[in-house]
């Protein structure tokens, strides 16, 4: 419905559309508010009325009191800390490191075949495998999780390389052999563009896998962060703040989220999918 | 004959280089945690024997199954219901959003503070949680991507909602569906071994930790191996079926794509 250019639709029509369009927004907007206080309420009336065990289940308000208590103190912005540059280092490692192997065995016809099974095998190796050896070899050191989070989120991203170098045309590739291009420049005016939809898409998994994977390296081994403290919250007994730990946990991964599709918007702006998306 | 010949040595040529790399580079180790190719593989029979296996990871397996499985009726059911009502779309979206962020690893201590963690109950809980958000966002998706002509003509035909729903929207949001069971399914298994990690107990996670305590390297070494071995071998089963029930999706997108 959107994808019609606007400079064929008649002006008045095209108003009316935008005014319908802008209603059915601001709509969805209200029901969504409306969804998440229904949640917060239910949970809290839940918890209030005793339909829940409140030991197990604290008002939502106790919740956020736990939090608000939290954000004043030094250890939260610490751990805070800690998890997001686990995070970032990790995801940071395996990008660089997916998109160079997917480039090289990506356009070496003779690279993909050798390597093929050996990716189809080690891929669905659950990262976890790994868990008992990194804590033999590093402890509660972040290098525990960064394993971790990097064997997890390279697999990604060098998946999702290789099928966008994949699919890059033939013909625009010999269009520019025959141009003379060298390597590195039919890497960065081909392959790039054509890759980089699969990369972003890359990115927006492996940023959920890497966050995954830092959080449990702090929950199980032990690894300083978040992860860390809500196992300490939970065993100690702290009800509250356990729940406030996941609620900001998972604002995380709402950030997470947002920040990929952002970068994904800005990166794409002359992609197709992008702009009709929003004509 | 040769063209089959050259598959099987590209398809086995880079595993036997490795394998060999391994076995000689580990061959004279005697780092404790690198222990020779050669012991971890004469430590596999005697680890494995058929009582562990029957004991351990037949009661991963199924948890695993049984979690994988609530999440698949539950989401596909709610994620149809969701997708096919926009005013139910709108309104649940956000709440969605922030549950499909949370890493499912921290479910782990809120199901405990519930159901325990010494049963099966509790593990399962957590698995069934961890894979719905996937297959329910896809079934989503799925559902409101559907062709429009579709529905149309269904509805032109008076199909029953039921034989609707049966015939049509499900079958056509059925790549979704698959799509996000895969993703599920990998989560499965982290959540799989995750949950047998708290409280001391039985299962496939439980066994290699406590290997890994009591410093048995090379029996640790060889659960890492099983574990691995199982991820490939539930990924394989999940493509066998996926490329039966969606067979004719895929020739659809091959005829699309002009192969």
């Amino acid at each position: 419905m959107s994808s019609t250019p606007a400079t064929l639709a008649p002006p008045a029509r095209s108003r009316a559309a935008n005014r319908s369009r802008r209603l059915r927004r601001s709509r969805d907007l209200w029901l969504g508010v409306t969804g998440v206080i229904l949640v917060l309420v239910g949970a809290e009336t839940l918890s209030r009325t005793g339909i829940v065990n409140p030991d197990f289940l604290p008002p939502v308000t106790e919740m956020y009191a736990a939090l608000f208590a939290m954000l004043g103190e030094g250890w939260f912005w610490e751990a805070l800390w800690l998890t997001v540059r686990g995070w970032a280092i990790g995801l940071a490692a395996a990008m660089a490191l997916g998109i160079v192997v997917g480039f090289v065995i990506g356009s070496i016809p003779f690279l993909r075949k050798f390597t093929s099974s050996t990716i189809e095998f080690l891929r669905p190796i659950p990262s976890v495998a790994l868990i008992p050896l990194v804590i033999l070899i590093f402890g509660t050191r972040p290098q525990s999780a960064f394993v971790l989070v990097l064997y997890a989120a390279f697999w990604q991203v060098l998946v999702q390389v290789l099928y966008g170098v994949a699919d890059v045309d033939p013909v625009a590739r010999d269009t520019a052999r025959s141009y003379q291009f060298g390597p590195i420049r039919i890497a960065r005016s081909v392959i790039y563009p054509t890759a980089l939809p699969y990369i972003m898409t890359a990115f927006k998994l492996g940023a959920a896998v890497a966050l995954i994977l830092e959080i449990t390296a702090e929950l199980v081994i032990g690894v300083d962060g978040l992860g860390r403290e809500l196992g300490i919250a939970q065993s100690s007994g702290a009800v509250p703040e356990t729940y406030a730990l996941v609620i900001v946990i998972g604002l995380i991964g709402v950030a997470v989220n947002l920040l990929a599709r952002f970068v994904e918007r800005k990166a794409l702006w002359w992609h197709p999918s992008v702009r009709s998306e929003q004509s | 004959m040769t063209r089959f010949l050259k598959a099987t040595g590209y398809a086995l040529g880079l595993p036997a280089i490795l394998l060999t790399a391994w076995w000689f580079g580990s061959a004279n180790s005697t780092n404790p945690f690198w222990p020779p190719l050669q012991t971890i593989l004469e430590t596999f029979p005697t680890t494995w024997t058929w009582d562990r296996i029957v004991g351990d990871v037949f009661p991963s397996l199924a948890r695993l199954g049984i979690g994988f499985g609530i999440a698949v009726v539950l989401g596909v059911a709610l994620g149809t219901a969701i997708g096919l009502s926009p005013t139910l779309r709108a309104l649940s979206e956000p709440v969605l959003e922030f549950f499909r962020a949370i890493p499912p690893p921290v479910l782990v201590p809120i199901i405990a503070l519930f159901a325990g963690y010494t049963g099966w109950l509790g593990k399962i809980v957590t698995i069934a949680l961890g894979c719905l958000w996937p297959i329910l966002l896809n079934t989503v998706e799925g559902v409101r991507g559907l062709e429009p002509v579709l529905g149309d003509t269904a509805k032109s035909y008076h199909l029953s909602p039921w034989r609707r729903l049966v015939f049509v929207i499900l079958p056509g949001a059925s790549p979704r569906i698959f799509a996000g069971a895969r993703q599920s399914l990998s989560i499965g298994v982290i959540l799989m071994v995750i949950s047998e990690l708290f409280g001391a107990n039985r299962g496939l996670g439980a066994a290699i930790v406590q290997f890994q305590r009591s410093f048995a390297i090379p029996q640790m070494w060889t659960g890492v191996i099983v574990l691995g071995l199982i991820g490939v071998l539930l990924a394989t089963v999940f493509k066998i079926v996926e490329n039966r029930m969606l067979a004719w999706y895929v020739g659809q997108r091959q005829i699309e794509r002009g192969v």
